[in-house]
């Protein structure tokens, strides 16, 4: 037996309520709660019994259903004010009075009752079900089923929040990184069960120490795939404590894996094999490690002409058109520019140019192209470039800034 | 047009792929019969345009890796990779050497972005931290598929990084840039550096490409492109003058064979 209260705007009271007589308890809608009754009439006695004591627990004006499937319950409740009780097989009688929009379904289903002037329950319920089938397909045999208080489904139930955190206080404080590895393991291992017993995975980690007379070490990990290898986890976790070890003695350990859907891919028979996630997450890692982890990642272009205006991003694939084979001029762009002193004819044209990289006699040049910007915030910047070809350089891209009076070599052409 | 669950009622998609493509061809030779030598050059051209097209919509339904299914003669896609001075081979070290401006960062990005286009993860081990993802996405790198490792002039850096890379496998291709980096720091790195590259990259199709102004890995090359720049093209009078591109000289050497291709570098 099913019980569901109505009650426009009170979910959480429902629900409380509900959480009294059944862990089994399902949030159908915004107004609506649905919960499981099945042996409650050893404890309560009959099913009037059981309704009173809802009621009174429930403390609201909110209507009461019970019935045999948790639909009928929920159409009762839905359309009938107070406590109503549907017998068992007598379903399709009391709920035979109530309008079809109850019984929800879609736009055509509800154009088509309405063309056949079929308005309640018992109109739907007392058509030949064949015909009904025939025309208005499964949707409609479905509702047919529904308006005759028939059919059985399971509840779909209500999950709580869970939090996978892990916290251990320390008798004696750690101040090397292999023991805090032993006793991060055994939690990463723990949390990673649970993950796994709710079907989870995880891709943030965070880690909060709490350190002997200095403020807390934190460090947080965010994946690029969620993951639940507990070895992977804890190999992130050591390069991360490596690169940027806590100033002091460890007295207490906090850790929290944040749950998400596990990854589930399908691979294509002609996409060409791309590297394990795992596995490159703790290759970057280490990289990160070695080169600064502003230094690794995949470029993506900002939206602004601003010269060298970049960010790294995430691997990911994208789509594109297939490039021509024949190579596009490249510019290697020197970071930061090297300063230059250009000597200019009486048309303004480059004609030397000496710099820390080389000098030479301009032999041919292109330009100039003025460029400025972002004068509306403190990041200005007003440049003229010139394209110059030096004879003992190659072929560079030069320019002017305005605001610092000089001359700067922003990369050369290869 | 083919639909991919047809492959079911096939030993395997490429077998396919291939019957369906030389019924097509067929199709064609019968459309358009052989009826006076005039008009031979015509039909092929048509034949021609019809078998890309061909080309085209599959792959744009079954993706660009089916290509390889239609070359016969010739090596697939995942053996090489193509470019404008050859083909680079995947699973062993090519090195790309040359001056200033004669077009060794060019052929970089048409190489990245051959690799990209076939949906390859690629990486850039840019030691002096050269590149410019705005020139590399004008020559059509797809950006999101190429891993910057930025090694602020460290070449060892660039190297243990590649090591990592190429040991981690799945990449498509792996470039170490060592375009600015000076021969005399260049000469220090011992030879067995580069066998230990070419040897995590062997047997895998990751092609591994080295940049540097000469060559340095000698005998580990499988092929060894040496670019010098013939001269730049400059493109009318100032002050409408610009800078069109170099014309280049390639001296690739491969098994002890040199070849010489020249090309032009557009902007």
């Amino acid at each position: 037996m099913f019980a569901c209260l109505h009650a426009p705007g009170n979910l959480a009271l429902l629900v409380e309520c509900a959480g009294h007589f059944s862990p089994l308890i399902e949030e159908t809608s915004p107004d609506t709660a649905v919960f499981d009754i099945r042996g409650l009439q050893r404890i309560c006695g009959t099913l009037e019994k059981i309704a009173a004591e809802i009621q009174r627990r429930v403390g609201i004006t909110a209507n009461l259903a019970i019935a045999a499937n948790p639909d009928a319950a929920v159409h009762a409740a839905r359309g009938l004010g107070g406590v109503t009780i549907l017998p068992s097989g007598r379903e399709g009688d009391i709920l035979a009075p109530l309008p079809t929009y109850l019984l929800g379904g879609s736009p055509e289903f509800a154009r088509a009752l309405d063309l056949w002037g079929i308005r309640t329950f018992g109109e739907l319920a007392a058509l030949p079900p064949l015909g009904v089938a025939a025309r208005l397909g499964e949707e409609g045999a479905h509702m047919q089923q529904l308006a005759r208080g028939d059919g059985s489904r399971q509840l779909r139930l209500r999950v709580d929040q869970q939090v996978f955190r892990e916290e251990r206080e320390l008798e004696d404080a750690v101040d090397l990184l292999e023991p805090l590895l032993f006793l991060l393991s055994q939690m990463i291992n723990d949390l990673c069960e649970r993950l796994r017993f709710y079907g989870l995975s995880t891709n943030e980690i965070y880690l909060r120490l709490k350190l002997e007379r200095a403020s807390d070490h934190t460090a947080g990990l965010r994946l690029p795939v969620p993951m639940l290898n507990s070895k992977v986890l804890l190999k992130l976790l050591q390069l991360e404590l490596k690169g940027r070890p806590p100033q002091a003695p460890i007295e207490k350990i906090e850790l929290e894996l944040m749950p998400v859907a596990p990854r589930t891919t399908q691979h294509s028979l002609f996409l060409p094999s791309s590297p394990e996630p795992e596995k490159l997450e703790i290759t970057l890692a280490r990289i990160r490690a070695m080169v600064g982890a502003a230094n690794v990642g995949a470029p993506e272009l900002l939206n602004s002409h601003r010269p060298d205006a970049i960010c790294m991003g995430q691997l990911t694939t994208s789509k594109g058109a297939i490039p021509a084979l024949s190579p596009k001029l490249a510019l290697r762009r020197f970071r930061p520019p090297y300063p230059a002193q250009v000597w200019c004819t009486d048309y303004g044209k480059p004609a030397r140019i000496f710099s820390p990289i080389g000098a030479g006699v301009v032999v041919a040049c292109a330009g100039p192209w003025r460029t400025s910007g972002d004068w509306w915030t403190g990041g200005i910047w007003d440049h003229q470039e010139w394209d110059i070809e030096i004879q003992s350089m190659g072929v560079s891209r030069i320019y002017q800034d305005y605001l610092q009076r000089q001359w700067f070599i922003e990369g050369s052409y290869d | 047009m083919w639909r991919a669950h047809s492959c079911a009622r096939h030993n395997t998609p490429t077998s396919f792929l291939k019957q369906t493509f030389a019924a097509y061809d067929q199709q064609n030779l019968a459309d358009y019969p052989l009826t006076s030598a005039s008009s031979i050059g015509e039909d092929k051209a048509k034949m021609r345009t019809t078998a890309a097209l061909i080309r085209e919509q599959i792959q744009s339904t079954l993706g660009a890796g089916v290509e390889a299914a239609f070359v016969t003669g010739k090596k697939a896609a995942g053996e090489i990779l193509p470019s404008v001075v050859g083909e680079i081979p995947r699973g062993a070290l090519t090195e790309i050497a040359g001056s200033a401006s004669s077009g060794r960062t060019s052929l970089l990005h048409s190489l990245l972005a051959a690799s990209s286009a076939g949906q390859e993860f690629c990486v850039l081990l840019d030691a002096e931290d050269r590149f410019d993802p705005e020139s590399a996405a004008a020559a059509g790198v797809r950006l999101s598929q190429v891993l910057w490792v930025r090694c602020g002039g460290n070449v060892e850096h660039a190297l243990k990084a590649a090591d990592m890379l190429a040991q981690a496998g799945g990449f498509g291709l792996v470039v170490i840039d060592l375009g600015d980096i000076s021969g005399k720091v260049l000469r220090r790195i011992p030879l067995a550096a580069w066998f230990r590259l070419r040897h995590a990259v062997e047997n895998t199709s990751t092609a591994l490409v080295v940049a540097a102004q000469q060559i340095h890995t000698h005998s580990c090359a499988s092929l060894k492109i040496e670019l010098s720049r013939n001269r730049a093209l400059w493109r009318g009078q100032l002050p409408g003058c610009l800078l069109d591109g170099f014309e280049t000289t390639a001296k690739c050497v491969r098994n002890h064979r040199e070849q010489e291709r020249r090309f032009t570098i557009s902007r």
